[in-house]
């Protein structure tokens, strides 16, 4: 299928301060992308060049094929069929939920209008709530609302601004899945931005770590966590420390703890030297891939301990001096101080150079 | 009062079960505090004025009534309803465009221009007018220059002295009431209420027309209905262009035609007219507490360039030239002109009497107004919240109504003392309330309670009781208390409602005119007698007084959001 959203190279400032450089992504029909990044890291602002909210300074940002921004035109917000959903979600406080989710509509016949804003209602879970206004509903109905709102004149593209920031966690995990639904069943295309991983994961089909005003790398959340293409994302996705090892040929590599197996890198090129035997790099170590062996001749010392229920990461102190976080169940209960076996277990390699930044 | 105030405690031993110890200590404030019966007091000071007015409409029609039922009623009726037609739509036209302009467009000076259009508060809606008719009317300079210029026929003028004349000055002074609260509700709302509409396949004219006014509707209406207030309070403007409304008709029913019976109940039929205002206004209020008002993390104006982007600063330095620069500017002309002639005792003398009466009803207002909020915070009942809102419904009170609804029953009591003297005692005192400071004071305070209450509330709803509850379990008590942790606490407030105040009372024309001890001439009096003399530029000196006094108030403020 042909991209519905498709940024290419697209560079934003305001003033002489540069908010997002040389960003490109692709996104097709019925997919549900997301931008990640902390704040200040200008993913809103990415959102608010797609709706036309702001010119971009170069670049380009096609829709369906057709240019929408470029460095000298940028179609209105209102001619390019985008529904956005709003952070603080920007209901209008003046009218019903009914009205609220009909304010789009305004093309529509009277009867038709009632019934696709009947349909929504339904669709998010709010019938009984149609003649209500804004101020009286919860936070996670209000934001329903403003769902509804923007899925009501069938956008082609839907923007999601942090949609989940203002509701509390429960709710915020709850609500994503749903809303994951609620956007397929309407087969929508969205993008939401956010600062929350859970909730990138539980959303998206692709996601995008973004730092600087770049995309660091645009993938599945699979991908990210398992294939993290630089330090920052390895860092920045999930939990995990470096520990410093040898390569010893492109598909092994040395660490304190074992020998590894994969490959080396995912992003090998011609002039990459990281496969050479004998060169030393970081490997990136998650907590599920040290396991808990009593049987195991490596002993590590517990330093600190976290319970969270079904298990409990350890942070470990490794017999070369290093630290290492192991995720083991519960049931296997330590005190602090007290040496543990420990073993590798990983079926993959992700490590970087240890000159690079 | 005593045996009643146990009746009416009931939540004193309450609290001593439910909240312990703590509890046990307030309840011992309460049982010991007599101002518990204060809001009440002060309720009862605005119901008086407002049922003496309304009463006497019930009383036997004279003459002089009959006389004023058949020759200038409808007159009054008219011009009210004009006035109050074409204020309500100029200041919202001209305060909802200004908000709009500086709240959500990006402009050659619009951040000067969104503080700088406040200004013309500073002005007494009396001295814009005043220095209008002495610019424009025909002897002016405006049309003395005009004149010379294009000969003597110039029948294409308009009549400054005019129904239109009123109407414009008022909009000039009193549209920065509406443009004030419009703003404050696009600021929070506009451009992101805009987005939304956008992104709803709205432009930008049909987003404004459909969604952002619509939804400032409450705060439009609050600031017209502000602006509403003061046409109908105001007695020194339409005094000096003639243009008789019911205040002016008070004063003359009651000084002219020495009939306080007619004057009070001429006053009983604007009270009604101001409490029709007061209804609908509150209805909007109930509805502005819903929407939300939350400011957007960045406000991202719309920019504007070339020719549109110059006439708005056009059309905000033109408003802001006429509302206020030239006045101040006609004024300092004419001050320096009588200055060497006017600055003299006399005029050192309602300096005197301007400051010192604006000292002491900051004081006693401020006074009331910290012991009304004190006795709210300890008894938190609907008795005394109800009693509250009738204390600071003052406000509402056009100052001539204040004056003969006040002046009746002081005149009552004092004629009630003195026979009262001269049965026991055998003596003659003559008027002792009536004619003195006492009563202007009580008016003041009647009038301007709600002024000096809102930011002292305020300032007292953020100490909690659980601020009280750590400083007690500190060790502070009482006085200490007092000192260590409220006074620091409430000083903000309590300074911005005393200077509030202060200026208020300054600029305050009818009250001041119509109750003051004989020869207690203030500024406002002087301009009131210079003005009708049409001595323009000897009631010019006077009121570069007022103006700089009314500007202290607006720079605090802008000082206080602006940055």
């Amino acid at each position: 299928m042909n991209a519905l959203l498709e940024l290419r190279n697209i560079r934003h400032a305001y003033g002489r301060q540069v908010v997002v450089s040389g960003l490109s992504l692709t996104l097709r029909k019925g997919e549900i992308g997301c931008l990640l990044g902390s704040s200040g890291c200008g993913k809103t602002t990415v959102l608010r060049c797609i709706a036309g909210f702001e010119p971009i300074r170069t670049g380009e940002i096609l829709l369906n094929g057709v240019t929408v921004s470029n460095d000298n035109i940028c179609l209105p917000p209102e001619q390019r069929h985008i529904g956005m959903v709003f952070q603080d979600y920007a209901l209008f406080p003046h009218l019903t939920v009914a009205a609220n989710i009909g304010f789009g509509l305004h093309r529509m016949q009277k009867k038709e209008r009632a019934s696709r804003v009947a349909e929504l209602l339904q669709t998010v879970g709010l019938a009984d709530a149609s003649s209500r206004y804004p101020h009286e509903l919860s936070g996670g109905q209000q934001q329903r609302v403003a769902l509804a709102r923007a899925l009501a004149p069938r956008p082609d593209l839907l923007l999601m601004d942090e949609p989940f920031s203002n509701l509390d966690v429960s709710l915020r995990e709850r609500l994503s899945l749903e809303i994951r639904d609620i956007l397929k069943s309407q087969n929508a295309t969205a993008i939401l931005v956010t600062h929350d991983q859970d909730e990138a994961f539980a959303i998206a089909d692709e996601i995008g770590v973004m730092q600087h005003g770049e995309i660091q790398q645009w993938d599945t959340a699979y991908n990210l966590y398992h294939k993290p293409a630089n330090r920052f994302v390895a860092n920045f996705i999930g939990q995990g420390v470096f520990l410093p090892g040898k390569v010893l040929d492109s598909h092994h590599v040395e660490i304190e703890l074992g020998v590894l197996k994969g490959d080396i890198s995912h992003k090998c090129t011609t002039d990459c030297h990281l496969c050479r035997e004998g060169y030393p790099v970081d490997v990136l170590i998650r907590p599920d891939d040290i396991v808990h062996d009593d049987a195991s001749p490596v002993q590590a010392a517990v330093v600190h301990k976290a319970f969270r229920g079904a298990d409990i990461l350890y942070t470990l102190r490794l017999p070369g001096g290093s630290t290492a976080l192991s995720l083991v169940p519960s049931h296997h209960n330590h005190a602090i101080g007290e040496k543990i076996g420990i073993r590798l277990a990983a079926d993959h390699v992700v490590a970087f150079s240890q000159s690079e930044p | 009062m005593r045996v009643k105030g146990e009746t009416l405690d009931p939540m004193a031993r309450d609290t001593t079960t439910k909240y312990g110890f703590y509890g046990y200590l307030a309840s011992t404030y309460r049982t010991s505090s007599g101002w518990r019966f204060l809001p009440f007091l002060v309720a009862g000071l605005v119901l008086i004025p407002i049922g003496t007015v309304i009463s006497s409409f019930f009383a036997p029609a004279g003459d002089i009534w009959q006389h004023l039922v058949e020759t200038t009623l409808a007159g009054l009726l008219i011009n009210t309803f004009w006035l109050v037609l074409g204020v309500a739509s100029g200041t919202a036209l001209l305060g909802v465009s200004l908000a709009w302009f500086t709240a959500v467009c990006e402009f050659p000076g619009r951040k000067f221009f969104s503080w700088a259009l406040l200004l013309p508060l500073a002005i007494p809606a009396y001295v814009t007018a005043f220095v209008a008719l002495g610019l424009f009317d025909y002897i002016g300079p405006v049309q003395t220059a005009l004149r010379t210029w294009l000969g003597p026929d110039l029948a294409w003028f308009p009549n400054v002295r005019s129904r239109m004349g009123v109407i414009i000055v008022m909009i000039l002074a009193f549209y920065p009431y509406v443009y004030l609260l419009t703003r404050n509700a696009f600021l929070t709302q506009g451009k992101r209420s805009l987005e939304a509409a956008q992104s709803l396949g709205f432009n930008r004219t049909q987003g404004f027309f459909k969604l952002a006014l619509p939804m400032a509707r409450p705060w439009i209406v609050g600031g017209v209905m502000l602006a509403l207030m003061e046409t109908l309070a105001d007695f020194g403007t339409v005094s000096v262009f003639n243009y008789d409304t019911f205040t002016t008709a008070i004063y003359k029913a009651w000084f002219g035609m020495f009939s306080l019976t007619a004057a009070s109940q001429l006053a009983s039929l604007l009270i009604v007219i101001v409490f029709v205002m007061m209804v609908v206004e509150q209805q909007f209020r109930a509805r502005m507490r819903y929407a939300e008002n939350r400011q957007s993390a960045r406000v991202d104006r719309i920019p504007l360039a070339g020719w549109r982007a110059w006439l708005l600063a056009g059309f905000a330095s033109g408003t802001l030239f006429f509302a206020f620069l030239l006045p101040v500017a006609q004024l300092g002309i004419w001050a320096a002109s009588v200055f060497t002639r006017d600055f003299d005792q006399r005029y050192l003398e309602f300096l005197w009497h301007s400051l010192l009466l604006s000292a002491l009803a900051a004081l006693l207002t401020c006074s009331v107004a910290l012991l009304v909020a004190y006795a709210a915070r300890r008894y938190p009942d609907r008795a005394t919240h109800t009693a509250i809102r009738i204390a600071t419904l003052g406000y509402a009170l056009p100052g001539a109504v204040l004056a003969v609804g006040i002046f009746i029953p002081v005149a009552w009591l004092d004629n009630w003392l003195s026979s009262i003297a001269l049965q026991l005692f055998n003596m003659e005192t003559g008027l002792l309330i009536q004619g003195t400071l006492f009563t202007m004071l009580i008016a003041y305070m009647t009038r301007f309670l709600a002024v000096s209450h809102s930011p002292i509330d305020s300032a007292m709803q953020r100490i909690t009781g659980s601020i009280d509850e750590a400083a007690m379990g500190l060790g502070l008590n009482g006085w200490t208390m007092l000192r260590r942790v409220h006074l620091p606490i409430l000083k903000g407030g309590i300074f911005t409602a005393a200077t509030l105040v202060f200026v208020d009372v300054m600029k305050e024309m009818p009250i001041t005119l119509m109750t003051r001890p004989f020869g207690w001439d203030t500024l406002a009096v002087r301009i009131f007698e210079m003005t009708s003399e049409g001595a323009w530029d000897q009631a010019a000196l006077p009121a570069v007084a007022l103006v700089l006094a009314g500007l202290f108030p607006i720079i605090l403020f802008v000082r206080q959001t602006e940055k």
